[in-house]
């Protein structure tokens, strides 16, 4: 008798096939976003707020409740459905410009009310949606569609670090750091997303869980040399850990 | 109903709560001030939500959000703002979520002047956003119209679901008049007018791919997104057969037709008065839906007795009169009095205005 050790998350439609690059981790964050809300039994009460980016490319086959915002305004989207309807778990699902560049107001203001939502923010250091332009979180050394030598500090800044920054705010309840390149990571990703997610049922204000991604498209290597690049070079700017647990 | 002595824009905001608004998120600017701090006090009574976004982009997205879990919401704002709320209206519109906005409009363009002006004629009823959407817009000329289309508003939005704009200006927002409020909608209306929108609403349902929410102000297919587009063409279509309001007044003998909206409407109509005593045969055909334009009022003139038509406005350039142009279409002369950048149309200018049209000297 075959035993079934593995069934999809029931959160994506059984039909549909991925609209994502191979090797794409936003891929790997929805299916464990799916699990955990399969596992905490709470899909008719949950609510994805979108970005603008390569995470609207799981709107058609997201089984559960979905809204798009306009690019960057997912965290005023997202404030507005949680105070008019708290009991609905909400989260935002947004890349590094809308959440980091166009949305940066919109973001730092909504972890500074200590909003009681979710966002998951996922870093892969480039606008993937539009072909690979420089991105508030592009490395040094990385070249980018709109930055042909690379980021320049004196003329782009440096790299944006966005737990650190909202971790000078007071209100954040929880700010954490993960990455989905190895299968521990992966696990730890789905335990961040599920701690979050306990805060928000328990009332207890802002999370957000930033992951570390790749972007095998654009930046030009295929998937396993994406994994590779982003090991060397992703994760020793951006270091994975808790940054804020108030508990 | 209660007959009390309000400020305009205090009583927009009560005659919203009355009417089931709950939700409401606005920033700050002059002079509409009153409505965000009417609100802020108000709302938490009758266990609505108030806040006070980080800016005009923030605030129409809340109310989009807000709006999109099934809850009657608003936002306010005056010119610069109105501008700023353009992306959130045209997610609104796209996708379907009925909503209420006022601008209380003041001189343009750029921060312009704080004094009242009618400079935000074409971007209310022709483009408030990008995409080609329409929404029904009015106009109140008075701040007991003002009260009564905000009630009417929250009705169109969710009849349609469809953004509903309401266009006024400087003065409705400062001006303290008696008016009528109406009677405080009962809280199990407001429940129930929020549960009957949960199928659509992004609130969370039962597992079932096909009636999941998905709240979609764009579309991957294009024909998908055309459908939709034609979609919103028809309604719109509906609304020129059904949903015009216009005030005609001593138009019927008319030779000399003044036609304004809102304030100008108002300030017009009593310079009819004062031209009815010296002689004159002057009307007013003052539009109360900008969107859908009152096309048959101008139909409806004998152009063979019409001298001419005046358009009384506070844009320069003008912008209404080029909509009373094209449905006039050169039957008679379209002549115009116009101020601008917050001055206030006197009712002399208009009376000097139409004695010129008579020839007669004022
Ligand atoms: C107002 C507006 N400006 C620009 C765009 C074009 N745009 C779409 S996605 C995107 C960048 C997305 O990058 P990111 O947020 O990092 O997401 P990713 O695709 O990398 O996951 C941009 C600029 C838009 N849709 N709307
Ligand atoms: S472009 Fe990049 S981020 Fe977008 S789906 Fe492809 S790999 Fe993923
Ligand atoms: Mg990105």
């Amino acid at each position: 008798m075959a035993e079934c050790l593995y069934s999809r998350t029931k959160t994506i439609q059984e039909d549909k096939v991925s609209g994502f690059c191979p090797g794409c981790m936003h891929s790997t964050v929805m299916k464990l976003i799916g699990e955990v809300i399969d596992e905490m039994g709470i899909i008719d009460r949950t609510a994805a707020v979108l970005g603008i980016g390569c995470c609207g490319l799981q709107m058609d086959y997201m089984a559960y409740d979905n809204i798009t915002s306009p690019h960057g305004r997912a965290c005023a989207v997202a404030t507005g459905m949680k105070r008019a309807n708290p009991d609905t778990l909400y989260f935002t699902y947004q890349g590094d410009g809308d959440l980091a560049s166009i949305g940066l107001a919109e973001t730092v203001s909504a972890a500074n009310r200590g909003e009681n939502f979710t966002v998951i923010f996922i870093n892969n250091g480039i606008y993937g949606m539009t072909g690979g332009q420089l991105a508030p979180t592009t490395l040094f050394g990385m070249k980018a569609s709109t930055a042909p030598k690379g980021r320049i500090a004196e003329e782009h800044g440096y790299p944006m670090h966005v737990c650190e920054t909202l971790n000078q705010l007071t209100a954040p309840q929880y700010l954490v750091r993960t990455s989905c390149n190895t299968p521990q990571n992966v696990m730890k990703t789905k335990q961040a997303i599920r701690k979050a997610f306990e805060y928000q049922l328990a009332g207890k204000g802002f999370s957000l869980v930033e992951i570390v991604t790749s972007c095998p498209t654009n930046w030009g290597l295929d998937s396993l040399k994406a994994l590779d690049f982003l090991e060397e070079n992703m994760l020793k700017e951006y270091p994975l850990g808790v940054v804020r647990d108030k508990g | 109903m209660a007959r009390t002595f309000m400020k305009g824009s205090e009583a927009v905001a009560e005659a919203a709560v009355r009417a089931g608004c709950r939700f409401f998120a606005g920033y700050p600017i002059t002079p509409q001030n009153e409505v965000p701090e009417y609100f802020s006090r108000r709302l938490p009574e009758v266990g609505g939500v108030f806040v006070q976004g980080e800016s005009e982009v923030a605030s129409i997205n809340m109310v989009y959000g807000a709006a999109s879990t099934g809850v009657r919401s608003m936002t306010s704002s005056s010119s610069p703002g109105i501008a700023l709320k353009s992306e959130g209206i045209s997610y609104c519109a796209a996708a379907r979520i009925p909503i209420v906005y006022t601008n209380f409009a003041r001189g343009g363009p750029g921060v312009g002047s704080i004094q009242p002006a009618q400079m935000d004629y074409f971007e209310a009823t022709k483009a408030a956003g990008n995409g080609g959407f329409q929404m029904i817009v009015l106009a109140p000329s008075t701040v007991q119209e003002a009260v009564d289309l905000t009630v009417k508003a929250f009705e169109l939005a969710d009849r349609d679901r469809n953004p509903v704009h309401i266009l006024a200006d400087g003065v409705i927002a400062t001006m303290m008049e008696p008016v009528e409020l109406p009677d405080m909608m009962p809280e199990e209306k407001v429940k129930e007018i929020r549960e009957s929108k949960r199928k659509w609403a992004c609130v969370g349902h039962e597992l079932d791919y096909k009636n999941r929410a998905w709240i979609e102000p764009g579309h991957w297919l294009t024909s998908k997104q055309q459908e939709c587009n034609e979609e919103a063409a028809a309604m719109y279509e509906e609304w020129k057969k059904k949903d015009v309001m216009v005030e005609e007044y001593m138009v019927s003998d008319a030779d000399i037709v003044l036609t304004a909206y809102g304030i100008s409407g108002r300030i017009a109509k009593s310079a009819v008065e004062l031209l009815r005593k010296k002689g004159i045969k002057a009307g007013l055909i003052r539009p109360i839906t900008l969107n859908p334009f009152p096309v048959e009022a101008f139909e409806k003139l004998d152009y063979s007795k019409v001298k001419a038509i005046l358009d009384v406005e506070m844009s320069i350039p003008a912008q209404y009169a080029t909509d009373v142009e094209a449905v006039v279409r050169r039957r008679c002369p379209v002549e115009k009095c116009l101020c601008s950048g917050g001055n206030i149309m006197s009712r002399e200018a208009v009376i000097d205005a139409v004695m010129k049209i008579a020839g007669q000297e004022a």
